[in-house]
Order: structure tokens, then sequence, then C-alpha cells
């Protein structure tokens, strides 16, 4: 585990390939997330009432609780998109990496 | 006028929630709610069921990888388990029903403030965490930073999120149980605390998880079985439910959408903040990333975890409008028989009431063994996080500077297991029927603005200096302090004061932004050879976070 190694990793083309991608993913999905939370809670506190439209005519259901339910369900859609790109994608740039590293 | 026990039990259900936050008033308190057999015969089951898993890993745990890390064997669905039985506290079911109960899509945007936290966790920090952790959170802080100050700085964050913590979920505890089981307060207070140190004394971190596993099982199912039985009542018509809902409540068609809860923006993003970015400074929940093999079941663990916290969430909403209708209209859940009038057990009793309403003593009883089980299962986790950051950080890496053998580092967290379980104990009789609203606030404060900040630039800014991490740290966390102080819960509520001089209860606002501030620039003022040393050593730190490459590896099992 000596430096060398590290260094050797980090000089890899496909490391830097690795670390790109992923952070592009992780700072997007982040932001998606929060973006949508945030914004919501924007519109909470400055048109609360566009929230209490009814989801169509004459429903008591009003358009908010499935723009709240959605944001819990998109958060965790992000959540499994991103496990199944790292768990494939990426984690097999990384084995690639380290075996030639190894090698 | 609140009353304690639906402050602390209401608190110690959804952390940030302040007393004032639930609008349904509270009950004639001490009154005890002598409950069925069912209840007793559930909850001994469960008691003794722990205590066999206890026995079982006691036999398991051998090495200190095995007492604070399950021996890195956990899988991540297990682990995702673990970790929403290890998040959603003393009865999430009780204090989200009883506040949609009360105000209707207020409570579906609250319980939405904590869920947010969980994918910034996981694209942030899961594999970093798991990459370059072993037991606690402060092995990340100090992968390249001065090992001294920093385990130290990451104890003192760990410790006072861990007592604070702690001390609402023991009288929350004391007072539920008190309430369902009519034991006195100050023996349930102990049996939690005793039953505490048992599973972490001798179980470590595989009794803890698999309590927090069973725990996280009965509490999905026991709401979903709730959830059905109320929903079938209504054809499984949201629409339908909605419309009795609105009819019946005193707020009417307003309880469809935002009301007073969240409407002020400044007091609601520095309650978001604590929530959001709390949740990735929490030690117990950090900690739970290092008891799997590898950075991909830390993911895998994320998802799973959200999955059932998401879940659950959802499902308080329905359970909550169900029992607007369902519980709302029914005399013999209120006080004298007047509907609309104070509920019988007080306000958090909704999601029970419910339970009652919809099957009978024996889903009530089989709810009243679930809140028991959640409350134990949160508080040993908090124990473990809370020994190890006494054992492996102050003891083993700070006291003996790494010189230490496994034994005597795990013989040193079974001691601080105990001294944390008597002081829990002592501190749960201590602060019985007081308004702890203000202790959530600040668990929740120096987790967003002491261990988040620090932890985030330590794995992801190249510039960070220990006296940087230090002095953002502790700005970060005296700030927190220094503003629940002032806020309305402790100067107003709790010193008598007038006004208060910070007016939100929230410090997150304020205290976070500072912490990066001052890492930040402390970091970059730092010219010091040892900080110039820290920038270097970011590179391999760097590429270990990215790849896991000499990562702490799972132990055979």
């Amino acid at each position: 585990m000596s430096s060398s190694v590290y260094h050797r990793i980090r000089v890899n083309p496909k490391f830097r390939e690795l670390e790109i991608q992923r952070s592009r993913l992780a700072w997007l999905f982040s932001a998606i997330v929060l973006a949508v939370y945030y914004g919501l809670m924007i519109v909470v506190a400055f048109w609360p009432n566009l929230l209490h439209a009814p989801l169509s005519e004459g429903r008591v259901i009003t358009i908010g609780v499935p723009i709240g339910a959605a944001v819990i369900v998109l958060a965790w859609f992000l959540t499994g998109l991103y496990v199944y790109r790292a768990n494939t994608t990426f984690d097999e740039l990384n084995e690639q990496i380290l075996s030639e590293t190894q090698s | 006028m609140k009353h304690p026990i639906l402050a602390a039990a209401t608190s110690a259900a959804l952390p940030l929630m302040s007393a004032a936050a639930l609008a349904a008033p509270s009950a004639g308190a001490a009154e005890t709610q002598p409950i069925s057999v069912t209840a007793i015969v559930m909850f001994f089951v469960f008691v003794l069921a722990t205590l066999a898993i206890t026995y079982w890993a006691a036999r398991h745990t051998k090495t200190a990888n095995d007492f604070f890390a399950a021996g890195g064997g956990i899988t991540g669905f297990r682990n995702g388990l673990a970790i929403a039985g290890d998040y959603m506290s003393a009865a999430t079911l009780l204090g989200a029903c009883a506040l949609v109960y009360g105000r209707g899509y207020d409570g579906l945007l609250y319980v939405a403030g904590f869920f947010v936290g969980w994918p910034i966790l996981l694209f942030l920090m899961a594999e970093r965490l798991r990459n370059l952790g072993k037991f606690t959170f402060a092995d990340v802080v100090s992968y390249r930073l001065d090992r001294t100050k920093m385990r130290c700085l990451g104890a003192l964050g760990a410790l006072a999120v861990v007592f604070f913590y702690l001390i609402v979920q023991m009288v929350g505890a004391g007072e539920l149980i008190q309430l369902l089981f009519g034991v006195d307060y100050t023996y349930a207070v102990i049996a939690v605390g005793v039953l505490m140190m048992v599973y972490v004394a001798f179980g470590g971190m595989i009794a803890t998880t698999w309590v927090q596993i069973v725990k996280a099982v009965m509490l999905l199912f026991g709401g979903t079985v709730l959830g059905i039985l109320a929903f079938a009542k209504f054809g499984f018509s949201l629409e339908t439910l909605a419309a009795q809902a609105v009819a019946v409540h005193k707020s009417g068609a307003k309880i469809m959408g935002p009301g007073t809860l969240l409407a002020d923006p400044v007091s609601t993003l520095s309650l978001s903040l604590g929530a959001v970015f709390g949740l990735a400074g929490l030690p117990h929940i950090l900690m739970r990333f290092f008891t799997v093999p590898n950075a991909k079941e830390a993911r895998k663990s994320v998802f799973y975890a959200s999955g059932f916290i998401g879940y659950f969430f959802l499902l308080t909403f329905i359970l909550g409008l169900a029992a607007v209708v369902i519980v709302g209209t029914d005399p013999q859940f209120f006080q004298g028989g007047r509907v609309g009038g104070t509920l019988v057990g007080g306000g958090n009793m909704v999601a029970l009431h419910l339970a009652k309403a919809v099957g009978g003593d024996l889903l009530l009883g089989f709810l009243a063994a679930v809140a028991f089980a959640t409350i134990l299962a949160v508080v040993a986790g908090l124990a473990l996080a809370g020994a190890a950051a006494i054992s492996h950080d102050l003891y083993a890496n700070v006291l003996r500077k790494g010189r230490t053998s496994e034994e005597s580092e795990v013989r040193v967290t079974k001691i601080a297991t105990l001294a944390i379980g008597v002081i829990a104990i002592m501190l749960g009789i201590l602060f019985k029927g007081q308004n702890l609203a203000f202790l959530v606030a600040l668990a929740f404060g120096i987790a967003a603005s002491a261990n988040f900040p620090v932890l985030l630039l330590a794995m992801y800014w190249e510039g960070l200096t220990t006296r940087g991490a230090l002095w953002g740290g502790l700005a970060g966390l005296t700030s927190a302090v220094v503003l629940v102080i002032l806020s309305p819960a402790v100067w107003k509520a709790v010193l008598g004061n007038p006004a208060a001089i910070f007016p939100y209860d929230h410090p997150a606002l304020i205290s976070m932004p500072l912490a990066f501030l001052v890492a930040y620039v402390v970091s970059k003022l730092d010219t010091s050879a040892a900080a110039a040393t820290e920038r270097a050593a970011f590179g391999d730190q760097y590429v270990r976070a990215q790849t896991g490459f000499g990562a702490a590896a799972a132990a055979k099992h």
C-alpha cells in the first residue's frame, strides 16, 4: 500500500474517467434532489395556494398531495438509479483500474 | 399549554419536531393506559428473542472488528433494514401519524424533509465513508489530519449528539411505556437502560444490528397491516378517504394543502438544513456503513434503507388521514367522550387508537410492542456509537496512540457501554417531565454543524488542514449550542425570559455555514509545515476513497 501504488492508480486514464463520471452523476443527482425539495418548500412558503388546487375538477385531493409524495418517490428513484450505475459501470471500471495496477 | 409528555414523546418520534409543531393538545397526563395481555405477551416475546440474539451474537463476537462493525459481514439488504431500524426512532409511527392527524398535508411535507438527506448521503458520502473508515467517522476525518486532535474533535461531536439524543429517547421511552403498559416511569427508564447495556456490552454490533432488523420488520409489518385495515374502510380510494377526512376535520379542506407549520421560510430552511445534513453527521447512522463488506454493499444499504423509510413515511400520511375519520369521530377515544376534545392518552396516541379501532386489542398490543422495540433498537445504536467514540477514538487512538490490543479496546468499550447506560438512566430520570424539544435541535444542530462539515471537507477538499478542521468543527459546535440556548425553546420556554434572542428553534441555518466558513478561512491561512504535509496526503486518500484500494476488508465469517 505504498504511495507509489496510489500514484500509479492516479495517473491511469481510467481513474480519471471514473472520477469524472461518478462525480458528475453524484453532483447532478444531489442538485436535482435538493432543487426539487427546496423548490417545493419555496412554493409552500410563498405561493401555498398553488398546492391547494384540486387535482381535477370536483376532487378533494389537491395537486399538492401527489407532488409531495413525488418528492419522496423521485428521491428514492434517483437513489436506485445511482446505485445501479455505481454497482455496474463504475465498479467495473474500478475493477479494471485495480487489476491493471496490481499486475 | 404544551404538555411535557407530548413534547418528549413527540420529539422522540420525529427528531426535529418542535413541541409547538403539534396542534393536538395533550391529555391528563400521567393517566396510564393499562394495555391488554396481548401487549405484555408480545413485549416479552420480543425481549426474549432479542436476548437470545444477543447470546448468539456474543459467541460470534471475538475481535474489535466483530464488536464495532459486525465483522464487516452484514449484507446490503440487512444493513438497509438495520439503518431503517436505527433511523425511525421511538415511534416515527406515533409522531408522524399525530402530525398528519392534526395538520394534514403539512405532516407529509414535514416527513419529506427527513427523507431528502438519504439520497444526499448516498451520492456524496456513503462510498467514500466505507472506503476510508474502519469503525467510526473519526477514522475518516483523522485519515490524513492530526490523529490526536481530530479524534478528540470527532469523539466530542459524536458524544454530544449521542447524549442529547439519548436523553430524549430515554425520557420519551419512560413516558411512552408508562402510558402503554402502566409501568412506573423510573422502572421503565431503568428497564430500557439495562436492556440497552446488555445488547451492546455482550452482543456488540452484531446484536445491535439484529435488534434493529427485528424492530424494522415489526414496524414495517405492523404499519402495513394497520394501513391495509384502515384503508380498506375507504375502499382503498384516496379520494374517498380525503373527502371524508376533509368533511370531519376542524380545518376542513385546508388540511389537503400547506398550512402554517412550514409557512415561515427562514425557520423552515433552518429546520430542513438540520434534517437533511444532520443525517450525514449522526454517528450511529454513519457507523452502520462500516458493517458492510465494501462500497457496493454500502450503496445498496442506502437504497434499501431509503426504500423502507420512504414507504413508511408515505404510509403515515394514509394512516393519519384515516385516523382523522376513524379516531377523530369516535367518542371512545376522547376524554369524557367529547369528540374533538382531548384524546385519551394525549396527541401521540393517534396511531394506537387507530389500531384499536380497526384491529382490536390484538393489533393494539402488537403496535405497543413495536413502539417499545423501536425505542430499544434506537438507544442500542446510540449507545454503541457513544461507546465506540470513547474506546476506539479516545482510548485506543488518543490515549494509547494506537498501541493497544483488540482485547483491551473491546474491554474498554464494554466498560464505556455500562457507563453510558448508567448515565443515560440517571439523565432519563433527571429530565423527567421536561420539555426536551431543544435537545433534539441540539443533537441535529451539532450533527449538521460540527460533524458534517468536517467530514465533508475532509473527504472532498484537499486544502483542509487540522487547524482549519478543528476551528471549523468547534465553531459549528459552539454556535449551535449558543444559538439553541438563545432560541425560544430554551431562552423563553426553559429560562423564562419574555422573548428569545435568536428567533428560530433550529440553529443550522447559521451554525452550519459558519463551520464551513471558519474551516475554509483557517485552512487557507494555515502555512505550517504540518498543513503542507496534510494537503500533500490528500492525493493518496482521494485514490483510496474513490477506488477502495487499501480499505478495511471484511472479516471471514
